[in-house]
């Protein structure tokens, strides 16, 4: 980790036209994320976390503020963003591995095409994948689809990784077990990575910086960090320091909410 | 599993006929009323030359029709499925154009372009059975959900690229069910010019000229071999959406 920040996103407000008029979702957006650093962004819902992703990964342009990657300002969708939602969006045409394979085939890559395939293959089998390269994206559970959608995020090695609540729609136990995928895969493949969620433990749990966005029209209300324990376990969700963390993240979404007191809010 | 494919419907078939053959020899009724299968042999023998000749016409316009009906469909659901201002223009236009019988327009066309039979009649064809293509091929586009986009398009892909690779593919099952109306729809096109424009020309024509030669059984032979040909049209999109789009077929 160098102090530069790769992603640094300064003073950002946005606001959408609407058929039922203006409506604002950014107002006052600070957000850094050093180089390999793995950031989580909670909030309540609505707060315009999605909006977030489309500003990092250059899918839309903020009224107002900076976006920069690597010192340079975003103005259009570039090559070096993998993402991941929620809905997993595999092409149910196409193999696992060759849905894995499809940004490839979009980036300007050196690979060639037996290298590409091996670099699939070797992602697929760290995710947990191995032997289900050649089948259909119906035949996967949820969990399994969504390893796929991380495997194709980081296929072409992206400089920026985007999840925006990748495992929201998953059972919990299903959901713990991509957590320590996640740590796995990150050890192996580092990146810079912006997590959206709405499970603080998950944010506790990925993340080294939790960033607490205030309520609609959303600014930066609260930055925790996590501090550094080295390679991280579900055990490490229950100590003092992770109950002790999880209930100052509680009380800010609370503030957020507009259901404590704002004065406690820490600026 | 494959002969079992073909067995069940052929014995289906089978069924049908006798079921039919039984009907029409309880009730005593003589073939001007209803000609029974056995009737239908001997037609067929007849005037089997004029069955190959005419159905080869009926066939041919057909297919021209329906390919002119996929071109426009697609493109038209192109347009309406990547624009909003597009589809609210052009629904009410398109649903009224549909709602418009076209038996109607038959003789319109058919005043209208005088002679040109073979034109008229793929006409018909087409005017007949666009109108699903593009309805699903606007609706599969318009539906794509935005991540699909946004997956590509963050990685800086064109337009063009987001077609081709994802909402094409993905609206390929609802383009070929809308083809499996529309091939039957084609027909029907087909045939209304054919019975009603006077050039002697497909089935339709055959099956007029039974009608003003009181030749009944040759009329229900002419139903059957419709029958037929569309049947063998439909099981043609059948395997072809078995080869671009089973992939969305889950009962495999």
């Amino acid at each position: 980790m160098t102090d530069d920040p790769l992603i640094d996103i300064r003073g950002v407000r946005h606001t959408f036209r609407t058929a039922s008029g203006p409506l604002k979702v950014l107002d006052g957006l600070d957000l850094s994320v050093p180089e390999g650093g793995f950031v989580a962004v909670v909030g309540p819902s609505g707060c315009g976390k999605s909006t977030l992703t489309r500003l990092v990964a250059g899918l839309m342009i903020p009224d107002e503020g900076t976006v920069r990657v690597h010192g340079a300002p975003v103005t259009g969708p570039r090559s070096n963003v993998g993402m991941a939602f929620q809905n997993p969006v595999l092409l149910e045409w196409r193999s696992i591995l060759d849905n894995v394979l499809l940004p490839l085939e979009i980036v300007p890559t050196k690979l060639s095409k037996p290298e590409r395939e091996a670099r699939a293959r070797r992602l697929l089998a760290l995710v947990g994948l191995e032997g289900f390269e050649n089948k259909r994206p119906s035949e996967l559970s949820g969990g399994m689809k969504q390893r796929a959608s991380l495997c194709r995020a980081l296929i072409h090695q992206p400089e920026v990784l985007i999840l925006d609540e990748p495992f929201g729609a998953l059972d919990a136990f299903t959901r713990e077990d991509l957590w320590q995928t996640m740590h796995r895969v990150k050890e192996e493949e580092p990146f810079t990575g912006v997590l959206i969620t709405h499970d603080l433990r998950e944010s506790i749990f990925l993340a080294d910086r939790v960033v607490v966005l205030s309520g609609r029209p959303a600014r930066t209300q609260f930055t925790l960090e996590v501090p550094d324990t080295g390679r991280r376990t579900l055990d490490h969700l229950y100590t003092p320091e992770a109950a002790e963390m999880l209930n100052t993240l509680r009380h800010q979404i609370e503030i957020a909410q507009g259901r404590a007191p704002a004065a406690q809010a820490a600026e | 599993m494959s002969a079992r494919k073909i067995l069940v419907p052929l014995a289906a078939m089978v069924v049908f006929l006798a079921l039919w053959e039984l009907l029409v020899w309880v009730m005593g009724w003589p073939n001007y009323k209803m000609a029974s299968p056995s009737d239908l042999i001997p037609a067929f023998q007849r005037y089997w030359g004029l069955f190959l000749e005419m159905g080869w016409q009926t066939l041919w316009r057909t297919v021209v029709g329906l390919l002119l009906a996929v071109v426009f469909g697609v493109a038209l659901g192109m347009i309406m499925g990547f624009s909003r201002t597009m589809r609210d223009a052009l629904y009410p236009l398109l649903v009224g154009f549909n709602a418009v019988p076209k038996a109607t327009v038959v003789p319109i066309v058919a005043l209208m372009f005088v002679g040109w039979h073979d034109f008229n009649t793929v006409l018909i064809a087409f005017m007949i059975s666009f109108f699903p293509i593009a309805v699903s091929v606007s609706i599969g586009l318009s539906t794509l959900e935005p991540e699909y986009r946004d997956i590509l398009r963050s990685l800086g892909a064109s337009q063009a690229t987001i077609f081709w690779k994802i909402a094409l593919p993905k609206t390929l099952p609802e383009f070929f069910g809308a083809l499996k109306v529309s091939v039957t729809l084609a027909f029907i096109g087909t045939n209304l010019m054919e019975i009603v424009s006077p050039h002697g020309r497909g089935l339709g024509a055959l099956f007029d000229s039974g009608k003003t030669n009181s030749d009944y059984p040759l009329m229900f032979a002419v139903l059957i071999a419709l029958a037929f040909l569309g049947i063998v049209l439909y099981y043609i999109v059948v395997a072809l959406e078995r080869i671009f789009a089973g992939w969305a077929d889950r009962t495999v």
